[in-house]
């Protein structure tokens, strides 16, 4: 009796072994790394990692190894200094078109990764990083596109020659058309069918009034392209960066969580990730003056002030000539002739033809370059320089009147990177320095090991032989559930840490069951090996109820829970399920093998 | 060897002193809790939090004046953990670039490592706190059907009552000092109700087993039978998670410090009430043998004797 079949003894073996084999790579640690990829559309081959490896050799910097990844190259040194003295020279070496990120390679070897295993994914508390939650300023989107149809409407009423008072925004959404008389509002009526689908109408007390509201299908599909812009945007700022693995992601309606690993100052990050600046292209309406405008209250039909840097006010056409969404290359630079900060830019094929007609007929005009900046879904505008088109301007062509060539460069980003289609707020941030990560980790694996050293060392004793097996199974509970968090790549974090060693000091319960019960059926006179099996019959009952109430809880707290909590509630969870295994099946493997068969006297129970 | 002698203890007999004692922890728990109030962490509260490591011990004072003398009149200044890091805390702002303002903490104060930004907006605050009940409330449901099913009604209630009675407590303990409440402690509570459950449970499983199998006695002698041969494992399984418990708090450091508190209390009042609370609950709301006798045939494995 106390016999297991020859599989189960062979399925304990291969879990365990899987385990192990899946757990291994956790012991190598990271190799300081860079990847190199392309900004663009450059190409990423062997010539490159040739090159920048012979560069590296001439600076007489050590690579560990440098690989092929998927559009990008990985090299590997032995420490942080060697790699910071690499990035210098590989930065050199590549130029501005490769993206050049600072990143931390598990260095686990070739036969581990051959069966797919990695070392688990490190939480942000571990690793040191940035985590942001934005919020998509979604009254922002519904006041642009109300905007949108106020303009659009105010050309199709005036190229139908239907008068009207006003047409503006309603402050609670929708757009107010206001008609000259009844007879226009019934005029407008056929146009508003034809062109203006999407918008329904309301017809107010005012009989010469009209409420026009944006359906709630294009509200909708507003909502998502803006979000969808924005993580594209965002992704694309983020890579600008040249951060290794960031996540960039959409939470719910109107939300977007971005991590960056490894990212130390969060005031850059903030700074870039939530600019929303793009640049237009106007002229200058120099036939009128802009102060006389101003001070008299008679601006141009077709002109708009706007303000330079100094404050001074300028007159530009209402017309824009180009805006940014056709740049598809930005890059800052000194100016040949003056010397000071410039931004080279290249449009698209669109782009540069529009533009090509639109400075083709102004030769000898003065033209203004304006960033806009949307904050709080309020645009900033602002001239930063105005010259004159000297010739016609089309593919590439360059902006001066920067103040530093900091700001070239942070213009120059965030003109590759694209605009935002709706402003965020930056609602949740969460950084850990990367001392702080180690310190944490450090923290975290020395009370997972003094835990369990205490779990194993009191149960030894207290229940002997019987107890060391149940140690044993315990270690190996550890080892599978590293094991499963590999292979899940589910995020480890400190409070997930926390819940491994909870895990161990709770699945204990389960052989204290098991060994309770075996004490009390030798007290009740049965037999050694009657007992171990009634021990184990009798126990699994309780175990099962048990573990299952204990499930719940520790599901109830992964649905509900966000971050750090998730992590814990997630080892809590896996722990249950390993834990299950190796205190009921694990423990049960062994004492078979060492008991069964025997004619046995007594138990060290 | 069967040399480890039975206890005997006369459980329900002194359930006189064991009420008044709960009653008199859940009164002073409860009462602290709405009249005290928690001091709540920034996770629920939104606000910021600076914590910077320095190369020696620091002059908090010189810490704070630099801080009051800028635009951080209500900045909250102490050590954390070791003596050289530094915990600055910012109120939440009405200011819309309150993300900006943990930037210029650490401008404020050169020579400091940053070590770590916690920035939490008031309407994430809310919802956190939210999700937070919501989840407690769900755990406790899903926990009363399950007993439901497995038991009756009336070992329900008893679970919730006992968890309950942890969850209060240790929720209490928190109050009653005035230590942080945050969401990793949220977390902790959390765990603490499926480790209570799950000493409950384990009880409850031998008063079941007895009731069917002793045919003399009375339900009280029963259950205390079931308390006195489940007792040395209850003490022995909340003896080594109290002991992984105690590594995390001396080992795991000031981010799990809440954390591990609220565990090593919840093990504690866990561990009392899976005794007293829920087996006490239970015999008061009256069981019979009849109702436990297995209705379809459940367990058939247990009693097959070798």
């Amino acid at each position: 009796m106390n016999e297991y079949p020859l599989w189960r003894y062979l399925l304990v073996l291969v879990v365990v072994t899987v385990g192990v084999l899946y757990a291994l790579p956790n012991l190598y640690g990271d190799d300081p790394a860079l990847q190199i990829s392309a900004r663009r559309s450059e190409t990423v081959d062997e010539a490159l990692s040739t090159r920048v490896v012979d560069a590296l050799k001439a600076a007489s910097i050590d690579v560990k190894r440098s690989e092929m990844q998927h559009k990008s190259v990985l090299l590997r040194f032995n420490d942080l200094d060697a790699r910071a003295k690499a990035r210098d020279v590989v930065e050199k070496t590549v130029g501005e078109h490769y993206i050049v990120a600072l990143n931390m390679a598990p260095a686990t070897p070739d036969w581990l990764r051959k069966i797919g295993a990695k070392p688990m994914y490190m939480g942000l508390d571990l690793r040191g990083g940035v985590h942001f939650l934005m919020q998509v300023d979604m009254d922002a989107v519904r006041t642009q596109t109300d905007e949108r149809f106020v303009s659009e409407l105010r050309t199709a009423f005036r190229d139908e020659k239907i008068r009207y008072r006003s047409i503006a925004r309603d402050p609670d959404g929708g757009v107010r058309v206001s008609f000259q008389n009844e007879e226009a509002k019934q005029k407008a009526g056929p146009v508003l069918t034809k062109d203006f689908r999407e918008l329904q109408r309301t017809e107010q007390s005012d009989a010469t009034e009209l409420l026009l509201t944006v359906s709630p299908k294009l509200t909708d599909e507003v909502r998502k392209t803006a979000i969808k812009q924005n993580l594209t945007t965002l992704r694309n700022r983020v890579n600008e960066f040249g951060v290794a693995e960031p996540v960039i992601q959409q939470q719910g309606e109107g939300r977007i969580v971005v991590q960056l690993p490894g990212v130390e100052d969060t005031a850059e990050a903030k700074k870039i990730l939530g600019a929303t600046a793009t640049l237009e292209f106007r002229l200058v309406d120099f036939n009128n003056d802009a102060q006389r405008a101003i001070d008299s209250g008679h601006i141009p039909v077709n002109s708009k002030v706007y303000y330079d840097k100094a404050g001074k006010p300028i007159l530009l056409d209402k017309k824009v000539m180009l805006t940014g969404e056709y740049i598809i290359d930005a890059s800052s630079g000194i100016e040949q002739t003056s010397g000071g900060p410039a931004v080279f830019i290249t449009l698209d094929g669109k782009g540069s033809r529009l533009f090509s007609r639109a400075t083709r007929e102004q030769i000898g005009k003065p033209m203004a370059v304006v960033y806009i900046e949307q904050r709080k879904g309020r645009a900033i505008e602002q001239v930063i320089n105005v010259a004159t088109i000297r010739d016609e301007l089309s593919k590439r062509f360059q902006i001066s009147g920067l103040d530093s060539t900091d700001e070239a460069h942070t213009l120059a980003l965030l003109l590759r990177a694209g605009a935002l289609a709706a402003p965020i707020e930056i609602i949740e941030e969460r950084t850990v320095g990367p001392s702080l990560g180690q310190d944490n980790i450090d923290k975290g694996m020395m009370s997972a090991m003094m835990g369990l050293i205490a779990v194993v060392v009191f149960t030894a004793i207290y229940y002997r032989a019987f107890g060391l097996i149940a140690g044993v199974a315990l270690s190996m509970n550890v080892v599978l559930l590293v094991a499963l968090l590999s292979m899940l790549q589910a995020t480890l974090t400190l409070p997930g840490i926390a819940g491994i060693v909870l895990t161990v000091g709770m699945a204990i319960d389960a052989n204290v069951l098991i060994n309770e019960r075996i004490r009390e059926e030798l007290r009740n006179g049965n037999s050694p090996q009657a007992s171990i099996h009634a021990g184990y019959e009798k126990a699994f009952a309780t175990i099962a109820d048990a573990n299952v109430t204990h499930m719940i809880a520790a599901l109830v707290l992964f649905l509900f829970g966000t971050g750090p909590v998730k992590g814990f509630a997630v080892t809590l969870t896996l722990g249950i399920l390993t834990s299950a295994f190796t205190a009921i099946t694990g423990t049960r493997a062994i004492v078979n093998l060492v008991y069964g068969r025997r004619r046995l006297k007594g138990l060290s129970v | 060897m069967a040399e480890h002698k039975e206890f005997n203890f006369d459980f329900m007999g002194h359930v006189r002193p064991a009420v008044a004692l709960t009653t008199l922890l859940v009164i002073i728990s409860v009462g602290a809790s709405l009249f005290k109030g928690f001091n709540f962490g920034v996770d629920f509260t939104g606000g910021t939090l600076v914590e910077l490591g320095y190369k020696s011990e620091p002059d908090l004072n010189q810490i704070r004046e630099a801080l009051h003398a800028s635009e951080f009149k209500n900045a909250m200044v102490q050590r954390f953990g070791t003596p050289t890091d530094v915990l600055v805390r910012l109120p939440p702002t009405g200011d819309q670039k309150a993300a900006s303002v943990s930037h210029r903490v650490v401008e404020l104060l050169p020579g400091a490592e940053l070590r770590r930004i916690e920035f939490v907006g008031p309407q994430v605050g809310d919802e956190l706190a939210e999700s937070g009940v919501l989840a407690l409330l769900f755990a406790l449901g899903g926990i009363f059907l399950y007993v439901m099913l497995r038991f009756t009604w009336k070992f329900s209630v008893g679970a919730i009552v006992a968890t309950m009675h942890d969850v209060v407590i240790t929720i209490g303990y928190f109050a009653v000092t005035g230590r942080e409440f945050d969401l990793t402690v949220l977390a902790a509570v959390l765990a603490v109700l499926g480790y209570s459950l799950n000493d409950t449970v384990v009880v409850f499983d031998r008063v079941r087993e007895n009731l069917r199998k002793m045919r003399k006695g009375t339900v009280t002698e029963i259950v205390n039978a079931a308390l006195n041969q489940t007792l040395s494992r209850t003490l022995m399984t909340s003896g080594e998670t109290m002991l992984a418990v105690l590594a995390l708090l001396f080992f795991g450091g000031e981010l799990l410090h809440g954390f591990s508190v609220a565990l090593v209390i919840g093990i504690l009042v866990g561990t009392y009430s899976s005794i007293y609370v829920a087996t006490a609950t239970v015999v008061w709301l009256g069981i019979n043998r009849q109702e436990m006798m297995p209705v379809v045939k459940e367990g058939a494995g247990a009693d097959e004797r070798p």
